[in-house]
C-alpha cells in the first residue's frame, strides 16, 4: 500500500508543481493546497499504514494494533499552519487584484521608480 | 624613544591636524606638520653610526597574541635607509606644499590628513619584520594614495586615476598576502628576519615557486613595473607634492623595497633571477621608449620614474645572481646589489627636485603643456639651475650622481653575459644592449625635458599666466635636492660607507657578514673601459636621437596604445559582462525562479540518492492494498486532474475541495479520526476563501483559460513528483529502526492520564509545537485584519476614505 501511497504522492507534488508554475495567482495558491495535501499523506505513509485501529485506548484493543499517533500529531499541527498560511495568502491575492487590478503575476513587475 | 611608535607619530598626529586646521586658520597647517617628519628624520640620523657599524635595532608592540600578531619594528641598513628617504624627503615635500597649496583656496586639512597617515604607511612597510603587519602598512599606502591622488575629487582625471591606481596595487597586494601566507606556513614563522635565517629549507618548499610569483606580483604592481606601469602616468593628476613624494621617491620604491627585503630568500630560485632582472630592463626600454611620446612635463616624469625603477629592479635581479657564483665572477655581481642602492638615493634626489620643478613652472606659468612652454630660462633661472642639474643627473652626465650610478648598472649589465647559469650565457647577450637602448632614450627625453620648457622661444601669448620666478620658499626644497646631487657625486664614497654598505648586508646576507668585506669602490673615472665607450655612444647617438625628435615623433600616434586598452577593456568588459551575466538569469518572471530551483531540487535529491546508493525497492514493511483504497485513490487522481485541466478556475477550486474531502477520507480509512475531523473542517473554510478570492477576481482579468501547456513545466513538474515518489520508496524501504510512539502508546494513561494518543501528544507530551502553532494562527489572524484594515497611501500614512468598498 506504502508503495502505491509513493507514486499518489507523487502525482499530487506533480499536479502542485505544474500548478505552481502557472502565471495565474489563484491558480499557483491552488497549488500550494495541493502540495500540502500531498506533503501530509506523505508523512501519514512514511509512518506505516498498517494499524488496524484508531490510536485511541478502547477495551479489547491492543497497544501493536495502533495506528502510529506520532506522525498523526504531526499532521495535525501541519495542517493547521498550512490553513493558517494558506488563509494569509488568500487574503493578499485579494488585496493584490484590489490594488493591481490583475491576477497575472507577469503583470505584477515592479519598476524602479516604484520605490 | 620606542621604535615602533615611531612608525605611529604621524598617524597620531593626524588626528588633530583638523582641529589646527580649523582654529588658525590665519597660519598655513603646513608649517605645523612640517616638525613632524623633521624630527622624525633627525631621529633616524642618530642611527646612521651605529648601522653603519653593522648594529641593529627591533622593539615589538604585541598586537594579538594568541595568533603571534605583533609589530615589530625592524632597523637594519636597508630600512634605515628607507626610514631617512621617507622622512627627508618629507620634510622637504611638506615644505614645498606650504607654498605651493593656498592655504584660502585648498582643503589642507584633508591634504595632510592623507600625507601623514601615508607617512605612517609607508615607515612601517619598511621597518615591519612581520609579513602580516607589512602587508597592513602595505594596504594603507595603497588607500591613502588613493586618497591623495583624488585630491582634487571634482576632477573626473583624478578619479579615474585614483580608481585605477587602486585596482591595480590592490590586485598586487592581496595577491602578496597570498604569497606571506604561504611563506609563513613554509618556515613556520611571520618574522621575515627567522624566514631568511631558513631560506634553504624554504627552497626546498612545494609552496616556494607560489610564493615567490605572488609577492613578485606586489612589488611589481607597486613599484609599477611590466605591465603594471599604466596606473602611474595616471596617477599624476594628484598635486605636485603628491607626485613628487610618493610617485617618485617613496611609494614606487616600495616595491623596490620588497624584493631587496625578499632577495636573500628567493635568490637561490632562477625564476626570481629572470623575472626581476627582465621584467626590470623591459621596463626600463619600453618607458624610457614611451617618455619622448609625452607632451605632459608630469607625463615625462612618470614614464622616467617608471623605466627609473626597473633599472633599479633588473640590479636587483643581477644582484641576485650573487648568490650563484663564486670567485672571480663574484665580485661583478657585488656591484649589482650596490649599484641599485645607489640608484635608488640618486633616483630620489633628481626625480624629487624633477618634480617640484615641474609644479613650480605649472604654478607660475597655468601649464604643464611642454608645446606651450619654452623660453622660461631667463625668466625662472633658479629654476632652470635646479632642471638641468636633475635632467643631467637623470641623463647620466659627469659631475652628478647619475652618472656613477649609470656607470655602474652599465657594469653589472656587461657582467651577466659572463653568469653561466641559467641560460644567461646565450641570452645574456641582450642585455647590455637593451641597457644601452634604454640609456639613449633617457638622455633624450632628458634632454627634451629641460630644453623644450627652458630653451627655445618663449610663448606669452600661449600661456595662462604670466611667468615669473617662484617665491622662494617654494624652491627651498628643490634647490637641496639639487645640491645633494651634485655632492653624491664628488663624496660617494662617504655615501656608501653610511648608506649603501648597511642596506647592501641586508639584501646580501649570503655575501657579507660586516660591512668592511665589501670592497666596492666608487670612482668617477676609472679608466679607458666598454663602459665609458658605451657612456660617449650614449651621449652621441642620445643627441641624434633628441635633434632629429620632431621629424619621428609623429611616429608615436601610430602605435598601439595597447595595455591601457587592455585595461579599459577588462573593466568595460568586466562591468558589462556582469551586468549582461546577471540580466540573462534574474530580472525574470517568479516561475523562472521556481524552475531554478525546482531544477536544481531535482538534480541534487536524485543525483545524491542514486551516488550514494541510497534507493533501494522492498515490500516487507508495506500493508496490504484494500478495495476501498483504490477506491479513493481514483477519486482522489480524478479530482486533481480537474484541477488541472479545467478551463473555470471555479471548476478548479471545486477540484481542490474534492481531493481535501478524499485526503480526509484516506484519514478515515487509515485511522486517523482527530486528522479527518480537522481536514474536513478546514478544507471547507478554505474553499470559501478561495471562493470569496475568486469572486474578487478583477473583471479584466475574468477570462477564463485552459492552463497553456508548456514543456518545460511539464517537463520539471514530472521530475519533481519522480522525485518524491522515489524518494519515498527509498525512505520505505529501508527503515532502520522502529518507532519511538510505543513509548506514548504505553505511557498514554499511566503518565498523562489520557486516552486519545493524538490529542495527548498535542498538548502534554509535545505542547511547545501546538503553542506555537496557536501563535501562527494569531499572526496570520492579526495579519489578515491589518491587510484589509490598513490602507496606507504611497507616502506611508493613513487614507481616511478607503477606495475600494
Amino acid at each position: 500500500m506504502e508503495i502505491v501511497m509513493a507514486f499518489v504522492i507523487g502525482f499530487l507534488f506533480m499536479a502542485a508543481t505544474y500548478l505552481m508554475l502557472s502565471r495565474s495567482l489563484l491558480r499557483i495558491i491552488i497549488g500550494t493546497g495541493l502540495l500540502s495535501h500531498g506533503v501530509h499523506l506523505l508523512v501519514l505513509t512514511m509512518g506505516g499504514l498498517g494499524g488496524e485501529a484508531p490510536p485511541v485506548l478502547a477495551d479489547g484493543v491492543e497497544a501493536s494494533q495502533f495506528a502510529d499517533p506520532l506522525p498523526q500529531a504531526l499532521i495535525l499541527t501541519a495542517i493547521v499552519i498550512a490553513f493558517g498560511v494558506t488563509a494569509f495568502i488568500l487574503v493578499v491575492a485579494y488585496r493584490a487584484y484590489q490594488s493591481l487590478e490583475t491576477d497575472n503575476t507577469t503583470h505584477m513587475k515592479g519598476s524602479d521608480s516604484d520605490e | 624613544m620606542n621604535l615602533v611608535l615611531a612608525i605611529f607619530i604621524p598617524l597620531i598626529v593626524a588626528i588633530v591636524v583638523p582641529f589646527l586646521y580649523k582654529s588658525f586658520k590665519h597660519i598655513h597647517t603646513g608649517w605645523f606638520v612640517l616638525a613632524v617628519p623633521l624630527t622624525l628624520f633627525l631621529f633616524y640620523t642618530s642611527f646612521i653610526q651605529r648601522v653603519a657599524n653593522g648594529e641593529t635595532f627591533s622593539d615589538t608592540l604585541h598586537w594579538v597574541e594568541s595568533l603571534q600578531l605583533s609589530f615589530i619594528s625592524y632597523i637594519d641598513g636597508l630600512s634605515l635607509l628607507f626610514s631617512l628617504l621617507i622622512t627627508g624627503i618629507g620634510t622637504l615635500v611638506v615644505l614645498y606644499s606650504i607654498f605651493y597649496l593656498d592655504r584660502t583656496k585648498e582643503q589642507l586639512h584633508n591634504f595632510y590628513v592623507y600625507l601623514l597617515m601615508f607617512m605612517s604607511a609607508m615607515l612601517g612597510v619598511v621597518q615591519s619584520d612581520h609579513v602580516i603587519t607589512l602587508y597592513l602598512f602595505w594596504e594603507l599606502t595603497s588607500i591613502s594614495s588613493f586618497l591623495l591622488i583624488a585630491y582634487w575629487f571634482h576632477k573626473d582625471a583624478s578619479r579615474f586615476g585614483a580608481l585605477k591606481s587602486m585596482m591595480i596595487t590592490v590586485f598586487g597586494g592581496l595577491l602578496m598576502l597570498g604569497g606571506f601566507v604561504l611563506l609563513s606556513i613554509m618556515g613556520d614563522t611571520y618574522s621575515i628576519r627567522e624566514l631568511i635565517a631558513q631560506a634553504p629549507v624554504l627552497f626546498e618548499h612545494d609552496y616556494f615557486t607560489w610564493a615567490l610569483i605572488l609577492v613578485l606580483f606586489g612589488a611589481f604592481t607597486k613599484s609599477a613595473q611590466g605591465p603594471f606601469y599604466i596606473w602611474l602616468p595616471d596617477a599624476m593628476e594628484a598635486p605636485t607634492p603628491v607626485s613628487a613624494y610618493l610617485h617618485s621617491a617613496t611609494m614606487v620604491k616600495a616595491g623596490i623595497y620588497l624584493v631587496a627585503r625578499f632577495t636573500p630568500i628567493f635568490a637561490a630560485s632562477e625564476l626570481w633571477i629572470w623575472l626581476v632582472t627582465a621584467t626590470g630592463l623591459l621596463t626600463l626600454v619600453w618607458c624610457s621608449f614611451f617618455a619622448l611620446k609625452q607632451t605632459d612635463l608630469k607625463g615625462i616624469l612618470a614614464f622616467s620614474t617608471v623605466s627609473q625603477l626597473g633599472l633599479i629592479m633588473s640590479l636587483l635581479g643581477a644582484g641576485a645572481m650573487a648568490y650563484h657564483v663564486e670567485g672571480a665572477a663574484e665580485t661583478v655581481f657585488k656591484y649589482a646589489a650596490f649599484a641599485a642602492i645607489f640608484h635608488l638615493i640618486n633616483h630620489a634626489t633628481f626625480k624629487g627636485s624633477l618634480f617640484m620643478i615641474v609644479g613650480i613652472i605649472d604654478h607660475e606659468t597655468g601649464t604643464r603643456d611642454i608645446k606651450k612652454l619654452g623660453g622660461l630660462m631667463s625668466l625662472m633661472p633658479l629654476s632652470f639651475t635646479v632642471a638641468m642639474i636633475g635632467s643631467l643627473s637623470m641623463a647620466g652626465v659627469p659631475f652628478f650622481n647619475g652618472f656613477l650610478s649609470k656607470e655602474m648598472f652599465l657594469t653589472a649589465m656587461l657582467s651577466i653575459t659572463e653568469f653561466g647559469f641559467f641560460h644567461f650565457d646565450t641570452w645574456g647577450v641582450l642585455f647590455p644592449i637593451i641597457a644601452w637602448v634604454a640609456s639613449v632614450f633617457t638622455f633624450a627625453y632628458s634632454l627634451y625635458f629641460v630644453a623644450h620648457t627652458f630653451l627655445g622661444k618663449h610663448q606669452p601669448d600661449q600661456l595662462p599666466k604670466k611667468a615669473h620666478e617662484a617665491p622662494i620658499g617654494m624652491l627651498v626644497s628643490p634647490i637641496i635636492l639639487a645640491v645633494l646631487v651634485v655632492t653624491i657625486f664628488f663624496i660617494p664614497n662617504i655615501v656608501a660607507t653610511y648608506f649603501i654598505k648597511p642596506a647592501v648586508i641586508a639584501i646580501q646576507p649570503f655575501l657579507y657578514s660586516t660591512t668592511a668585506d665589501i670592497d666596492v669602490h666608487i670612482s668617477a673615472w676609472h679608466g679607458f673601459n666598454t663602459e665609458l665607450l658605451m657612456t660617449l655612444g650614449i651621449f652621441v647617438v642620445g643627441f641624434v636621437v633628441f635633434m632629429t625628435l620632431t621629424k619621428w615623433q609623429h611616429h608615436y600616434n601610430k602605435m598601439p596604445n595597447g595595455l591601457n586598452f587592455l585595461y579599459d577593456g577588462m573593466m568595460t568588459l568586466s562591468d558589462q559582462g556582469m551586468n549582461r551575466l546577471s540580466n540573462m538569469y534574474m530580472g525574470k518572471s517568479n516561475q523562472t525562479y521556481l524552475l531554478y530551483m525546482l531544477g536544481s531540487f531535482v538534480v541534487l535529491v536524485l543525483g545524491t540518492l542514486f551516488t550514494q546508493g541510497g534507493f533501494a525497492f522492498s515490500t516487507t514493511h508495506t500493508a496490504p492494498v484494500r478495495f476501498y483504497d483504490i477506491v479513493i485513490i481514483a477519486v482522489l487522481v480524478v479530482g486533481t486532474l480537474i484541477t488541472i485541466f479545467t478551463k473555470s478556475r471555479l471548476t478548479s477550486i471545486i477540484g481542490l475541495g474534492v481531493v481535501g474531502y478524499t485526503v480526509a477520507l484516506f484519514f478515515v480509512i487509515f485511522n486517523a479520526p482527530d486528522l479527518a475531523l480537522t481536514q474536513l473542517v478546514i478544507e471547507t473554510i478554505s474553499v470559501a476563501l478561495f471562493l470569496l478570492c475568486f469572486y474578487h477576481l478583477p473583471k479584466n482579468s475574468r477570462k477564463e483559460n485552459r492552463m497553456r501547456f508548456q514543456v518545460n513545466r511539464f517537463i520539471i513538474s514530472l521530475a519533481v513528483g519522480a522525485t518524491v515518489t522515489i524518494v519515498a520508496i527509498a525512505a520505505q524501504s529501508q527503515k532502520l529502526m522502529p518507532s519511538i510512539s510505543e513509548y506514548y502508546k504505553e505511557t498514554v494513561y499511566s503518565l498523562a492520564g489520557g486516552g486519545n494518543i493524538v490529542n495527548v501528544i498535542l498538548v502534554d507530551y509535545r505542547g511547545f509545537d501546538t503553542l506555537f502553532e496557536i501563535a501562527v494562527l494569531g499572526i496570520a489572524g492579526i495579519g489578515i485584519y491589518g491587510l484589509i484594515k490598513l490602507r496606507l497611501d504611497a507616502k506611508g500614512k493613513e487614507k481616511k476614505h478607503a477606495e475600494n468598498k
